[in-house]
């Protein structure tokens, strides 16, 4: 069956698709993005996390055909999402505020960046995922992109979380490398970042 | 069903070199940020499931649906003869006369030959022009099995007439082992155990049982491999040690070690599971059947049944102390089930039997360790090596005889403590700092954390409680416990290993500037080895920008990412090769220069901020000026020192290189009715030599801290023991810690230098996974007052409802 | 496979009059692992996800309706107050992800003695309202469940809406699994006090075939309730009686070993529940001055 959608702000088709394909395998081996992981296919991980109409859910357990006609935000339109909303004073809600998404040209001929000498050291980021390369909440990373989308979801609905509610807002991403320590202290540095960048604005 | 759509001319998600120095800096020392952290945070850095090639199929594996039987047939007619099948291969079309491979033992078919020993071997292989039609086609294969009588331990395995998994074994453990349903035997013997024994006043002794653990990395295991035109293969994945792969692909495949061209895609965590042998032999068998790439990628459940586990055990112990706390002796036998496969078993054992004492000092011993084939799961490396199961019965034998003699078990330990200058059991001197009584001192010393955390003004916060969202307690029964716990794991590859890693290192003019380019096989799991380099290189080199070359085969071996070993070896590697091209480039400079400065001559020069210095830090020359467009490239080997095998009767040798050592204070909360346990701090103390990346060292403790967590009160592979058949292959029932398990872990880094080994450095990741269950069960025990000599602690042990 | 997106319930309907084989698909919790793992091939696949119908709920006099697929997220969010054991529930369902997606219709649909709603659903009181091309029908939710993972629906029905009776008093709901956060119940305990018929309703969870009510252990509780005019005075419920309804409540269970949990533990553990639940209600009860109003 062929299944329109917009991901990361573009409209997008594929082709082909088995009915029982899930939004995870569209999106890693049909769209090239793979940037959200396919650690359990179960739910029961997190790794797989993506805003579907602006709310975080498993994408390995939504049928590719269920996202007809939807919006989808994967770790590839994080930054872009971010930028969007900061600009627009609020949420983006449908996440049809971003344009500047992958393109199905550049997405089809992806390739991991990192060639010609770069590490993406310029690349403009997200709060978020500042804070998770500056925190040292990377190590395999294999969970980092579904954490960095939740993440970035609950600092959208509460910009000062307790300790307690970033637990419970990322308990359904499972982390085997870290021990979640610096995954928290990331958290709370977007979230300090983020009120002071507030502030400051506040002040102008 | 049709294919993708999408067009590429090379593999996407082919690695490429990263190259840092723009912004961040940071030589050894420093919390320089990882090389691949904007990659890794951004969706593009590429894993091995992520890679994608034009034109390729999706291989699947079947596997045996019982643990042990008799293949009588397999049929592949009606899967070949579905559309989009491309190739259905079983043991009959394998090329060349080798059919096994194994990391010490080559004793695991790549496909099973008319048995299969385990649930799950590997059976048949599919490729197919998508993963449904190459499930669905392995499906439709036959095979009928006529099941065989299971051996699933000690008693099952050594009986009278027990079926033998491996019957004519002619490997170089079969000689000196009891019954040939035992891998190795390692025994310890020194000074005299039973007659040091009549000088203790209180003798206290227990049975151990260690359940057997997944490692449970997110990333699944995975690949593709491209038939290349000289009739060879290129294969990316994710492993531990790319050239110990070679070494068992290539015979398989009946081509020439530099036919196989291996290069490490992302790896999503490791953990000592992918140490051996999962998809890589399969994918290229498909590979160059069919004519085209193919990739493979292992869901959850395949994931289950595609590594080793770390080794169940059994652990019998007995200690004596006298009145005064010294500990007279010790016996132990240590018996790890191997399940079908040796794997590492040989070395598990001997990590168990020559780490049995722990960090004691106890000059009488007996200990035999054995692992076991039998027809459960094969095990074999986990983060920690067999040190693990032995530290948490001696340290439960610890709290006992502390108890029996009425002492705190800090102070207890602490006056048992070895040290610099202590012998192991094995006859080995500990020739480095061993601050053992330091460490315990430093995690006892820290304030614990305040109690009934969980109230607030709007009431409880079930969040901060046993039972978490779950909402089952408001504090009601719950009990709060501190424990302790201390571990000995050693670095680097022992018992006379040659182990040895390879760095190449260049050094070139690049726009104007003196920039170093770091090329080794190691393979970056996530534990941070190329920030390191590239930090070595910025130290030793005294350059800013730093590239660093995907690890594949076309340098030399880097030895395995295991036993807490690459920052040393690899680590010393880079550094050997980054001295030898300092040595060349002041040579160059001399020739070049040397005219216009003494010093060139007469004194010690290094390598800072781009610049030819003296130690008194004159400048004698940029380096841009000294190299011009020469480039200066050295690959060379370096080893630790040498160590030597164990006698196989006394168990006496200096096997070991390097020990590393962590100590932890558990606290947790036990909701004493329903059996719940929340850990609310895991403090841990760690001597870590020299810190080369404090934030990387900090991650490390704590991840590994983490995972002695979870075997302590909630992660076990559960093998039925009359099919030993798996029962929870699944993230659903194989559970590890989520963010609501897991405590604040407070971190104490002690540094203190190991002049052996470069910078001082200490390996640093196997220790905490040591001492942090058995931290958990202690506070567990102190919070119940049970005896608990099982880990996992399950919510039945606690409440008496087995 | 063929997926089927019906635009209306009345095209869901007809969809699945036409292939009553078609498994329904809305939130994907269940049925997506079921594919992902090679467990399920079904013939058809309903897509439930553009009715918008299923995704509504609306409070009543003494109903709250709740569409089948309204997320266990909005649940939380909004009904703590109509639906408090509910809403508890709700909170223990795997990870803040799949309670996105998640709702009350899959897990009747999958009718899991594990799934977390069903002991609020007994507790409170419910009727599931199915709906075929035939007619529409209500279910109690007492008869709602069959079997091991059956229940009552005909194979050309659909799940449409939960009516759930609207908190008269304080609820409760309490689950054992062994990690603290995402985890499939080990057994699980709802409790619910409804003043206005001065009666408790239970609900028990993962301890027996299909969900059921703690029957024997609420008559006792009734009883003795009235007996000790507890209802009046809100005095605090003495331990013995307290002791009781957690035997008989955990009497009621009728459950299995298994790889999350033994039989004996299962047992032991819903008495403990029900111990704890009826406390924290009965405590609910006498600080809300026994007010009719529903607690949360």
């Amino acid at each position: 069956m062929r299944v329109n959608f917009t991901v990361n702000g573009r409209p997008q088709e594929a082709d082909d698709v088995w009915e029982g394909e899930s939004l995870l395998y569209v999106l890693r081996e049909r769209l090239g993005l793979p940037g959200s992981k396919n650690a359990c296919e179960q739910g029961e991980c997190g790794s797989c996390t993506v805003r579907l109409d602006g709310v975080p859910v498993c994408s390995c357990l939504v049928a590719a055909g269920q996202v007809e006609g939807r919006e989808v935000v994967t770790v590839e339109g994080l930054a872009d999402y971010a930028k969007q909303r900061a600009e627009h004073g609020g949420a983006c809600g449908t996440g049809a505020c971003g344009s500047s998404g992958t393109s199905l040209q550049d997405a089809q001929g992806w390739s991991a960046k990192g060639s010609d000498s770069q590490t993406g050291e310029g690349t403009e980021l997200s709060p978020i995922q500042q804070a998770f390369i500056d925190a040292g909440a990377v190590q395999c990373g294999f969970c980092t992109p579904g954490l960095l989308v939740a993440a970035d979801e609950m600092l959208e609905r509460n910009p000062s979380p307790s300790d307690e509610d970033i637990r419970e807002a990322l308990s359904g991403n499972l982390c085997r490398c870290t021990g979640y320590e610096k995954i928290l202290d990331a958290v709370r540095l977007a979230a300090a970042r983020q009120e002071r960048q507030g502030i400051q604005e506040g002040a102008v | 069903m049709s294919r993708n759509t999408r067009v590429a001319a090379a593999p996407a998600g082919t690695p490429t070199k990263v190259t840092q120095g723009s912004r961040t800096k940071g030589g050894i020392g420093e919390s320089t940020l990882r090389p691949d952290g904007t990659l890794k945070v951004t969706g593009e850095f590429a894993y091995s499931s992520d890679m994608w090639h034009e034109d390729m199929l999706w291989g699947q594996i079947l596997r045996s649906t019982v643990a042990h039987a008799e293949i009588v047939s397999i049929d592949t007619s009606e899967a070949l003869a579905q559309a989009g099948v491309y190739a259905v291969l079983t043991y009959d079309d394998l090329p060349t006369e080798v059919k096994n491979y194994g990391l010490e033992i080559q004793d695991t078919p790549v496909l099973a030959h008319g048995r299969v020993r385990h649930h799950g071997e590997p059976v048949a292989l599919v490729a197919a022009d998508h993963p449904e039609t190459a499930r669905r086609a392995a499906a439709k294969i036959k095979v009928e099995y006529k099941e065989l009588p299971v051996v699933t331990d000690e008693a099952s395995a050594t009986a009278p007439g027990a079926p033998l998994l491996h019957p004519g074994r002619d490997d170089h453990h079969a000689g000196h082992v009891p019954h040939p349903n035992i891998v190795h035997r390692q025994p310890i013997v020194r000074g005299n155990a039973d007659e040091a024994a009549k000088k203790a006043d209180v003798i206290v002794s227990g049975e151990y049982v260690f359940g057997m653990q997944d490692q449970a990395f997110l990333g699944p295991e995975s690949g593709l491999a491209v038939p290349a035109e000289d009739g060879g293969v290129d294969l990316y994945v994710a492993t531990q040690w790319l050239h110990s792969d070679l070494r068992q692909i290539a015979p398989v495949l009946g081509l020439p070690e530099e036919k196989v061209r291996m290069t490490l895609s992302g790896v999503g965590g490791a953990f000592g599971g992918r140490e051996d042998l999962s998809m890589q032999i399969h994918a290229c068998l498909l590979a160059l059947r069919t004519g085209k790439p193919v990739k493979i990628v292992y869901n959850r459940f395949e994931s289950f049944f595609g590594h080793v586990h770390r080794h169940p055990a059994k652990l019998w112990y007995e200690h004596g102390a006298t009145k005064d706390g010294r500990i007279t002796h010790m016996k132990c036998r240590i018996v790890l089930d191997g399940g079908a496969y040796a794997s590492a078993s040989p070395a598990v054992v001997g990590n168990a039997s020559s780490l049995a004492v722990g960090p004691y000092v106890i000059d009488d011993v007996d200990i035999e360790a054995i692992a076991l084939y039998t027809n459960n799961p094969p095990c074999g490396a986990m983060r920690g090596f067999g040190a693990v199961q032995a530290c948490f019965a001696y340290e439960a034998q610890m709290d006992k005889l502390a108890k029996k003699l009425g002492m705190d078990p800090v102070e207890f330990r602490q006056l048992n403590a070895m040290e610099q200058g202590t012998l192991m059991p094995t006859g080995q001197p500990v020739d480095s700092p061993a601050p053992v009584a330091e460490l315990l001192r430093r995690v006892k010393a820290r304030p614990l954390p305040p109690e009934r955390q969980w109230e607030s003004t709007e009431g409880a916060d079930v969040r901060a409680l046993p039972g978490g969202l779950s909402n089952t307690t408001h504090g009601e029964g719950v009990v709060r416990g501190v424990g302790y716990a201390v571990g000995i794991k050693n670095v680097g590859f022992s018992e006379g290993f040659d182990d040895y890693s390879t760095a190449k290192v260049r050094m070139e003019v690049i726009n104007g500037e003196a920039v170093a380019t770091v090329h080794t096989a190691m393979a970056e799991v996530g534990q941070g080895g190329i920030t390191v380099h590239a930090q070595i290189a910025r130290t030793e080199l005294g350059v800013t920008q730093v590239t660093i070359n995907p690890a594949d085969t076309q340098v030399g071996s880097a030895g395995s990412t295991s036993a807490s070993r690459q920052t040393y070896v690899t680590g010393g590697a880079v550094k050997n090769s980054c001295e030898l091209v300092r040595e060349k480039v002041l040579e160059i400079g001399r020739r070049k220069l040397g005219t216009y400065h003494p010093a060139w001559a007469t004194a010690e020069l290094l390598l800072e901020g781009g610049k030819v210095v003296t130690d008194g830090g004159e400048v004698l020359a940029d380096l841009v000026d000294v190299l011009e467009d020469e480039a200066v490239e050295i690959e060379a080997e370096w080893r630790h020192r040498p160590t030597e095998a164990f006698d196989l009767r006394t168990g006496q040798g200096n096997g070991h290189v390097q020990y590393s050592f962590a100590a932890h204070r558990a606290v947790v909360e036990v909701d004493t009715e329903l059996g719940l346990v929340k850990v609310i701090e895991l403090a841990c103390a760690q001597d870590v030599g020299k810190a080369l990346n404090p934030l990387s060292v900090v991650g490390q403790i704590q991840g590994g801290t983490t995972q002695g967590l979870g075997v302590a009160v909630m992660e076990e592979i559960i093998v039925d023991p009359k099919t030993a058949k798996v029962r929870n292959p699944s993230f659903t029932d194989y559970l590890i810690p989520t963010i609501l398990d897991t405590p604040t872990i407070p971190v104490d880094v002690l540094e203190l230098a190991d002049d052996h080994a470069p910078y001082g450095l200490r390996g640093i990741g196997e220790a905490p996974t040591l001492s942090s269950t058995p931290a958990v069960l202690a506070a567990i025990r102190n919070a119940t007052g049970l005896e608990l000599n099982k880990t996992p602690v399950r919510p039945e042990h606690l409440t008496g409802t087995l | 496979m063929d997926f089927l997106r019906p635009a209306s319930w009345e095209e869901a309907l007809a969809a699945k009059a036409e292939h009553p084989t078609a498994v329904p698909i809305a939130g994907g919790t269940d049925v997506m692992v079921e594919i992902n793992f090679d467990h399920r091939r079904p013939e058809y696949l309903l897509d439930l996800n553009r009715i918008e119908l299923l995704r509504e709920w609306e409070v009543g006099e003494e109903n709250v309706r709740l569409g089948a697929s309204v997320p266990y997220t909005e649940i939380m969010e909004h009904l703590r107050a109509e639906l408090p054991g509910l809403a508890l529930a709700s909170h223990t369902v795997a990870s803040p992800q799949i309670r996105n997606r998640g709702g009350v219709g899959g897990n009747l649909g999958t009718a899991s003695p594990a799934g977390d709603a069903h002991p609020a659903l007994l507790a409170a009181g419910a009727e599931v309202e199915v709906e075929s091309v035939r007619g529409s029908r209500f279910i109690p939710i007492d008869a709602f469940y069959t079997g091991v993972k059956r229940n009552a629906l005909q194979p050309d029905e659909l799940i449409k809406t939960v009516h759930i009776k609207k908190a008269d008093g304080p609820q409760q709901y309490s689950k054992v699994g062994t990690r603290n956060a995402m985890v499939i119940a080990v057994c699980a305990f709802g409790l619910a006090l409804h003043p206005e018929t001065r009666t408790v309703r239970t609900g028990i969870g993962s301890a027996a075939p299909t969900p059921v009510r703690a029957k024997e252990a609420e008559e006792f509780l009734n009883a003795a309730l009235e007996e000790g005019g507890f209802w009046e005075s809100g005095k605090i419920i003495t331990p013995s009686i307290a002791k009781q309804f957690a035997e008989l409540a955990s009497g009621a269970c009728n459950p299995i070993d298994d790889v999350r949990g033994t039989a004996k533990y299962r047992r032991h553990a819903v008495g403990i529940m029900a111990r704890r639940t009826l406390g924290w209600t009965w405590e609910q009860y006498r600080g809300t001055g026994r007010t009719l109003e529903g607690a949360a």
